[in-house]
């Protein structure tokens, strides 16, 4: 008899081409996902003459620097040459291009899923950390630099170590108003930022199987906030059930042997993990961060710590980020006015997401300024099928084409110096939504109910009397 | 890429945790060729105020030929953009100290030369009083996996795998194309184990 082993061994075991002496594996990629971020790696392939392994297995998609409005005309020269190299590099190599007006085009962690090319037992790269969010299906999937990138392109493989098992185990019922950002930014302040360094995070319990893909997607999408350059979950009904019928996944009988298949892949009774974690989520109340760290973060109806009481190691960070944020020590979060908010990106810019927010904006006014892009223009046309844009319009928020747009910044959506910005992206670090930027992240609904407040807030009393 | 064994240069500290990659290079730099230079890059809006002047009391701009950065827990956290490293490597840093990295980081760190040696808290602790707004020369020993500083020898730890790629200086692409025919069987023992994993066509 075998040992019991976890989904990551045999995720890793179907995918290794060889190991060498030093315990590196080279791995077999299914899918490559590339981005207008790649130029660095496509340069590297033309200095050396080498052309793409397998074209049929790799993506292009134009996200990163997509703009949000006036897409036919797109004014920054940067920003025209950034998208004209991925589209000139796509063309060059023969790829599938999901470009500016392709009614398919979305940030590509929304995108995969959503076409059905991301699916369990898959090797997943893409040349942005966020690749973890594929990990939701029960697929390896990781994010990789540039070099990197150049190697999976001319050679369809990736070398890389194995890493530690980690299992974050949550159970108990989420509370109204409570979700899978709320998890994530919870285990990441319990553990730190550097919590699963070197760990493959599988997430388990009956909370994560109450999941929709969406949840899982976005619990996968913020491990590598806590250090983990992987997250997944087991593929299950849920599972199943999302990819039937999507374009690129199999279809018909093939889809029934593949969900056999798929089926097989969860960890083994008895598997042993390097790490184990156990949460209960009943616990968890809906969570902003405070600070310039995802693990600054804290319940809504907390305070903001003081650094003078704090671990000694945590201190001066702690310091330096209320410095940069313009908050006191021992302040209330809930009531700290927002000059703008965010909703969007590949953590929280999914159809679910948006209904989230437009339940609690519905009805509703927004006292601050505020950008919804949509995680793809598939999610944007549904919501517009739904009414859900102009529930947002309706709030005085801006209604905007797909693509990263505030999460980074790139395509020229950013927050103003020292301005505070209520956002249910993934890193509050620095300057990540321009320079000076006060980012505060939070689920969906949290930042609906601070667009409603103009300040960060308990967003459960705007859910009274609504049905989730 | 070169490699290298041996490495002694001006060692400085900038103690500050977790450094990520958007400090290390904010986004908006990141559409430049990288045959223009990173090094000005390197923690920018750390460096210089909203009008482009050099904050005068930051470490960097105080000390200059500095090869060796000594930093603080969880540099290069964040995310997988190798500009990071660009800027670090471009900007003449040759190896950054720390008690820990970003897992993407590092490995971005080896592809480029760039050695990322981890040392215990203490040793860490040491470095940070030594070095700070005092740089000093320091000297890395990489097949021994330690450094000299003020006549005092450590250890840093580092993935073996990682040494010999840079001591050697090796092209994971040249490399691995030695293994063509390894990867052919295993691509076709894929396509009939799990033919499901080819994407579906449509039109
Ligand atoms: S939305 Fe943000 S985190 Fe996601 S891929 Fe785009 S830039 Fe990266």
């Amino acid at each position: 008899m075998t040992a019991p082993r976890t989904m990551l061994d045999k995720l890793w075991a179907s995918h290794e081409v060889l190991r060498r002496d030093d315990g590196v594996s080279l791995l077999w990629v299914d899918r490559h996902l590339v981005h207008e971020g790649s130029h660095h790696a496509f340069a590297k392939l033309a200095e050396r003459g080498l052309h793409v392994a397998e074209p049929d297995l790799t993506f292009a998609v134009v996200d990163h620097y997509a703009p949000t409005r006036d897409r036919g005309r797109i004014s920054d020269p940067k920003i025209a040459r950034m998208i004209q190299t991925l589209r000139n590099n796509a063309a060059r190599h023969n790829l599938r291009i999901f470009d500016l007006d392709d009614p398919t085009q979305g940030i590509v962690h929304v995108v995969g899923p959503e076409l059905g090319l991301t699916l369990p037992g898959l090797l997943i790269n893409c040349g942005d950390s966020h690749t973890s969010t594929h990990g939701a299906f029960g697929a390896l999937a990781f994010g990789i630099g540039a070099t990197e990138v150049a190697h999976v392109l001319a050679t369809q493989t990736v070398w890389q170590r194995k890493p530690k098992a980690m299992r974050i185990t949550l159970n108990g019922q989420l509370g109204p108003g409570v979700s899978a950002k709320d998890i994530a930014l919870n285990w990441i302040a319990m553990l730190g930022t550097g919590g699963a360094q070197g760990h493959a995070v599988e997430y388990a319990g009956q909370t994560v199987r109450d999941l929709s893909m969406e949840g899982r997607m976005t619990l996968c999408n913020l491990s590598i906030e806590g250090g983990a350059r992987f997250g997944m979950v087991a593929p299950d009904e849920v599972t199943f059930a999302y990819l039937e019928n999507r374009e690129h996944a199999p279809n018909g009988p093939d889809f029934e042997a593949a969900c056999r298949t798929w089926q097989k892949l969860t960890t083994d009774e008895g598997a042993v993990f390097n790490s184990d974690v156990a949460l209960d989520a009943s616990g968890i109340a809906p969570t902003v961060t405070w600070g310039t760290s995802p693990e600054q973060a804290l319940p809504v109806s907390a305070s903001i710590p003081n650094p003078d009481v704090m671990d000694p190691a945590k201190a001066n960070a702690a310091r330096d980020a209320l410095d940069y944020m313009g908050l006191a020590a021992g302040r209330a979060l809930d009531g700290i006015p927002v000059d703008q908010v965010f909703i969007g990106s590949c953590t929280n810019g999914r159809i679910e997401d948006l209904r989230e927010a437009a339940l609690v904006l519905s009805g509703r006014g927004a006292k601050v300024p505020g950008l919804v892009s949509p995680g793809s223009a598939r999610v944007k046309a549904q919501a517009e099928a739904e009414g859900l844009d102009r529930v947002f319009t309706d709030a005085g928020l801006e209604w905007a084409a797909s693509g990263c747009s505030m999460c980074v910044g790139m395509n020229g959506d950013l927050v103003g110096e020292g301005k505070r910005c209520a956002s249910s992206t993934n890193r509050n670090f620095r300057g990540r939504q321009g320079r000076g930027a006060r980012t505060h992240l939070m689920s969906p609904a949290m930042v609906a109910a601070a667009a409603v407040t103009g300040t960060i807030t308990d967003v459960r009393p705007f859910l009274q009397g609504r049905a989730a | 890429m070169a490699g290298w064994s041996k490495h002694t240069g001006r060692a400085l500290a900038l103690a500050v945790d977790n450094i990520d990659t958007d400090q290390l290079i904010p986004a908006r730099f990141m559409s430049v060729p990288r045959s223009d230079g990173y090094g000005g890059y390197l923690l920018h809006d750390m460096r210089r105020n909203a009008d482009e002047e050099l904050h005068p009391d930051f470490p960097l701009n105080r000390h200059e030929d500095i090869s060796i950065l000594v930093a603080g827990q969880n540099f290069g956290s964040g995310s997988s953009r190798e500009a990071a490293v660009y800027a670090l490597v471009d900007a003449g840093i040759r190896a950054v100290i720390a008690p820990s990295f970003g897992d993407i980081f590092a490995n971005n760190a080896i592809n480029n030369g760039l050695l990322p040696a981890r040392v215990s808290n203490s040793t860490h602790e040491r470095l940070i009083q030594t070095l700070t707004d005092a740089p000093a020369e320091l000297s890395v020993d990489l097949p021994e996996g330690r450094f000299t500083l003020e006549g005092r020898t450590e250890k840093f730890e580092l993935d073996e795998g990682w040494r010999v790629k840079l001591i050697n200086g090796w092209d994971d692409i040249d490399l691995t194309q030695q293994h063509a025919q390894t990867i052919r069987a295993h691509r076709h023992h894929r396509s009939q184990t799990a033919p499901w994993a080819w994407p579906a066509l449509c039109e």
